[in-house]
């Protein structure tokens, strides 16, 4: 699988990606500007590792000549991607950083509708963990108070309230609805 | 805009993208509010976050659009909102190759990075350096230096980090914050002393006393960050392997003690390290292993793979040192990462007994259609492996591979497990009708050009020599109407072996040969004339040499020799003898060169070691018209390994002349040498001729001088001759830092180890995959015969190897391996002699008291025989 010992660099992560449960790419960053440098590779690698991985919570794989790490999380898929002779655990300290910063700032709702819903801080969190295939930080608590992003404190924000009100609103007009047809339906009794 | 946003979001269910149906126009326009006074944080913000998702999905933008949103977004740094700037500079890292003019926005950066809020400066410091180039760079080092020794930890690992990136771009700029960086490393920050450590290994890895004094520093200290363990650890082990110290130095001794680290991470490091390093004892080895048996029962998968992918490896090299844990890795096979389970197995395959085996390849059968090819490819080499210990396991393994060959796969997967099974049919005969049938089935049904056509090339070679050759054919035929031309062809040269060595089998052939004369391709056409005009003589040594035995010349080579015939117009006919040799490759199912000149088999023909010192050696213009290279010996050392200077040969012969290359490289920093010159004194009646000088030598620059010498032509058996050997240069010494060399030297010699000219160097190896056909052609003119008594050789394996490095002939037929527990043994030679003379050497050897030799020489020129047996005596 590998020959040569590794020469000691920081450069330790290829890659790191976010997929929905399609295997949609929702974030992705590659680091490594001779692996996978053309979008049509990019995207099928993500597929070919997805397809490889979302079955079985397994923490690890090797693909195509590359150690890969994830983790799932209701309909979220989570990867660190580093080479074949990486030590996989600084791999697996990367998965739990990002894991664990986004947890936390997304206050627990790690799904696909919550992360998306604060886009830029996924932006912010990932590039505090990694800075150009380097370990930046690996300490959730200080990727976070660096980021100092708060997922929206207001439960009733702009978007929420609309989303109710309109929720309200489908109810009320299918109470109507069906007070109609019971009206309806007693007169023809 | 964002109301709409959100409408189109609920139609479609909470489920949904808000990313998902973006227009790129449509987020540009957007971007137009950012000139809007006064700004919007929420609204820029979310626009912002557009962007760089639709960068992120592979948008494209164009450098108009882009360096539009570009400007506009400059803006934004009037707002004083914190997750807004900070997209801002993310936003400025993505557009940094796509925008122009990204440097305007410098000044707002270096505000930023030596401003106030701490929140800023770390990730302002990366955007900047990002967009800055090495002209820039200098307008923003002072800020650099102070922002790598800084209090905060962020802002200092950013400008280390920032500073590592730019030393591929400006490494001279970047050199001069060597000490900044060195105060950085002292850190109480881990991550700070783990980004320093790595930014002072890369600015000084080519430094070897450097990065000795930076590891002694570190490893007496102590570090606290595990990263940075790791880091130190992979230094370490780099810097032992590069100067080949012993495994009591103090370097090894740190690797070993932080098997006792209290991380997990550093530990294995340190394993992986120890059980990577060439040359390790098993005693060495034992703590390595011992802490990699405790994480194979670590609850973390990460863990376990970790582990367990060490331990194949070390299984590899020292299965014995891995048996400990077998019952561990037992475990494993169970486990639910199926990646892990079959490093498992493999890993055990190597160090398990014989017993084991077919338990092992039961339970691998009921999950290899789980794994991915990359790891089916380590179950089919763990495979491979194992037939060559345990032969008489051959008929299960035949069974499991064709059982693998039968299911789904990438061609990486199938070529490894055809190779495994040719390699089965090579060491145990009696596999070989298991196999080919496996085989045969298998091209029934192929999509792989290349794998067919091995495999073809295969039966060709060995399908005439199994009692029923007739049951072949027919699966050689179907390939002639059903497949693409290189199988067709292919398919073709392997009938004509069956023709040419089965009399019973000879018409039928010829028929089938007459239909494939009626192919649409043509050089399946030519094939099938040719081969029917050459059976049709029904001469032994014809077939011999146009069917059997393909040319030995090197492909590329003849390419070039057809080429100068054709620019020269001539009446003479074009001379085989001319063409350079092919080295032979290693391994012997390796040559797939076709029967017929230029094969047409997909495959490139990369030039070889010899095709490139030819073309070096030809563009010399004292040794042009020495015709081509004969053969190129293997480098030969002529000097210690640690010495001042270190000189390697290279014995390269030609028809009349041999030339010696010696690759000098001055080791001493100190000194230049110039006119470099290596002298030889001949023992025999060779003359020295010419001496190429090494213009220049300066330190750890290899540079090449040769010596040009002519083979005595009165004496053709004078082949061995021994060279006293001294270096003679002008040293000119110089400054160790900047290289500049004083204006005058002086001259001084260095005497370097003798080289031997023996009668190997004037045979190449040339493989006559049918050794009896081959011996016919040669005929008996000029045979002789010997007996010999090898004394001093105890068995039979010494004996064959000892004949084949002193003659440096082709082992054939697979004669260079010994059968176990056998008293004679026939060892069949195959070479061409300097000048063209194919000559075929037969050792019968029987094991009594030593070894008891008679040694059979044919050649097509009669010295060369005598040439032979004068020096084998």
């Amino acid at each position: 699988m590998d020959s040569a010992s590794l020469e000691p660099s920081l450069y330790t992560v290829k890659a790191v990606f976010i997929l929905d449960n399609d295997g949609n790419r929702l974030m992705s960053k590659y680091y490594d500007p001779e692996l996978y440098s053309s979008m049509k590779e990019q995207k099928n690698f993500e597929q070919n590792v997805f397809n490889k991985t979302h079955k079985a919570d397994n923490e690890i794989a090797f693909l195509e000549g590359m150690t890969v790490v994830y983790k799932s999380s209701i309909d979220l898929f989570f990867y660190v991607v580093g080479s074949a002779q990486e030590n996989e655990l600084m791999l697996v300290s990367v998965l739990n950083c990002l894991f664990e910063s986004l947890s936390q700032m997304l206050r627990k709702n790690v799904e696909r509708r919550c992360l998306l819903d604060n886009m830029e801080g996924v932006f912010l969190v990932v590039d505090e963990i990694i800075d150009g295939g380097v370990i930046l930080e690996s300490d959730p608590q200080q990727v976070l108070q660096k980021v100092s992003y708060r997922a929206d404190e207001n439960p009733l924000s702009e978007q929420t309230v609309a989303q109710h009100i309109t929720e309200k609103l489908a109810l009320t007009s299918n109470v109507l609805q069906s007070a109609k047809d019971q009206i309806k339906w007693s007169i023809l009794k | 805009m964002i109301k709409k946003f959100d409408k189109k979001d609920e139609e479609s269910g909470s489920g949904s993208n808000p990313f998902q149906n973006l227009e790129k126009s449509a987020v540009l326009q957007e971007a137009r509010i950012f000139n809007e006074t006064p700004i919007n944080p929420r609204r820029c913000l979310h626009i912002l976050t557009k962007i760089i998702y639709l960068l992120n999905q592979g948008e494209h933008f164009g450098t108009t659009e882009a360096t539009e949103a570009f400007f506009a977004m400059t803006r934004l740094f009037q707002s004083n909102d914190q997750t807004l700037r900070r997209m801002c500079y993310l936003t400025i890292k993505e557009m940094a190759n796509i925008s122009e003019d990204v440097i305007i926005v410098t000044s707002s950066l270096t505000k930023d990075m030596t401003g106030k809020e701490d929140v800023y400066r770390g990730p302002a410091i990366r955007a900047l350096c990002r967009i800055t180039d090495t002209t820039m760079l200098q307008a923003i080092e002072r800020y650099m230096k102070q922002a790598i020794v800084d209090k905060v930890p962020s802002v200092s690992s950013s400008a280390l980090v920032s500073s590592l990136h730019m030393v591929k771009m400006s490494y001279d700029v970047v050199k001069r914050w060597v000490n900044e960086a060195q105060e950085a490393a002292s850190s109480d920050n881990i991550m700070v002393q783990y980004h320093a450590l790595g930014l002072l290994y890369h600015l000084r890895k080519n430094d070897r006393l450097a990065v000795t004094k930076m590891l002694n520093k570190f490893t007496k200290s102590g570090l606290k960050s595990p990263f940075a363990y790791c880091m130190l650890i992979r230094i370490a082990s780099k810097l032992l392997d590069e100067t080949e110290g012993g495994h009591d130095s103090p370097l090894f001794d740190f690797i070993e003690s932080c098997l006792r680290n209290k991380n997990e991470m550093v530990v294995y490091e340190a394993a992986s390290a120890i059980v990577h390093m060439p040359n390790c004892t098993a005693r060495e080895l034992a703590p390595a292993v011992s802490v990699l048996q405790l994480f194979c029962s670590s609850p973390k998968a990460a863990l376990r793979y970790a582990a367990v992918r060490t331990l194949n490896k070390v299984a590899m090299k020292h299965p014995s040192a891995v048996t400990a844990c077998n019952l561990d890795l037992e475990n494993l096979i169970t486990d639910s990462n199926r990646s892990i389970a079959t490093l498992a197995i493999t890993t055990l395959l190597k160090t398990g007994s014989e017993s084991s085996v077919d338990r092992l390849m039961k339970q691998i059968s009921s999950f290899v259609s789980e794994i991915s090819d990359e790891f089916k490819v380590v179950v089919v080499q763990a495979i491979s492996a194992l037939c060559q210990k345990y032969p008489r396991k051959h008929s299960v393994m035949m069974n499991f591979l064709s059982n693998m060959l039968r299911d789904d796969g990438g061609f990486e997967y199938k070529r490894a497990i055809v190779d495994c099974i040719i390699s089965i049919i090579e060491e145990n005969p009696e596999s070989k009708e298991t196999g080919l049938a496996h085989l045969c089935e298998f091209i029934e049904d192929c999509e792989h050009t290349v794998l067919a056509t091995k495999i073809l090339h295969l039966l060709g070679k060995e399908g005439p020599r199994t009692p029923q050759p007739s049951k072949y054919i027919r699966f050689i035929f179907n390939r002639v109407v059903l497949e693409s031309e290189a199988v067709r062809a292919a398919a073709v040269s392997a009938l004509a072996k069956f023709g040419a060595q089965n009399d019973d089998l000879l018409p039928s052939v010829l028929v089938l040969m007459q239909r494939c004369m009626m192919d649409s391709d043509d050089e399946v056409r030519d094939r099938a004339t040719f081969y029917m005009n050459v059976l049709q003589q029904k001469q032994k040594a014809l077939n011999a040499a146009y069917i059997f035995n393909g040319l030995s010349v090197s492909i590329p080579g003849l390419e070039k020799s057809l080429h100068q015939y054709t620019l020269e117009p001539t009446e003479k006919p074009f001379d085989m003898k001319t063409v350079p040799l092919a080295t032979t490759p290693i391994t012997e199912q390796k040559t797939e060169i076709a029967p017929v000149t230029t094969s047409k088999l997909p495959e490139k023909l990369a030039p070889s070691r010899q095709d490139i010192y030819q073309e070096q050696l030809a563009s010399i213009p004292e040794f042009q018209g020495l015709g081509p290279l004969f053969k190129s010996s293997e480098p030969l050392q002529l000097t210690e390994a640690e010495t001042e200077y270190v000189v390697r040969c290279i014995k390269h012969t030609f028809a009349r002349h041999m030339v010696f290359q010696f690759d000098c490289t001055n080791t001493l920093n100190d000194q230049l040498l110039q006119k470099v010159v290596v002298q030889m004194e001949p023992s025999e009646s060779y003359e020295v001729i010419h001496y190429v000088p090494a213009p220049n030598l300066p330190y750890s620059q290899p540079s090449s001088c040769y010596t040009l010498v002519r083979l005595p032509d009165d004496d053709p058996t004078a082949v061995s001759c021994t060279f006293s050997c001294t270096m003679k240069y002008l040293v000119r010494d110089c400054d160790p830092n900047t290289g500049e060399p004083d204006d005058d030297g002086y001259d001084d010699e260095y005497v370097l180890e003798d080289v031997e000219v023996t009668v190997s160097d004037h045979i190449q190896k040339v493989l006559k995959p049918n050794f009896g056909a081959a011996w016919e052609e040669v005929g008996d003119e000029f045979e002789k015969e010997e007996t010999f008594a090898l004394a001093s050789v105890r068995t039979l394996d010494e004996a064959v190897g000892n004949i084949i490095s002193f003659l440096g002939m082709q082992p054939c037929e697979r004669s260079d391996k010994v059968p176990e527990n056998k008293n004679s043994h026939v060892l069949v030679l195959a070479g061409v002699f300097r000048g063209g003379h194919d000559t075929l050497v037969r050792a019968r050897l029987a094991l009594a008291d030593g070894v008891t030799m008679q040694v059979t020489v044919r050649s097509s020129e009669e010295t060369v025989v005598d040439v032979i047996l004068a020096s084998v005596g």
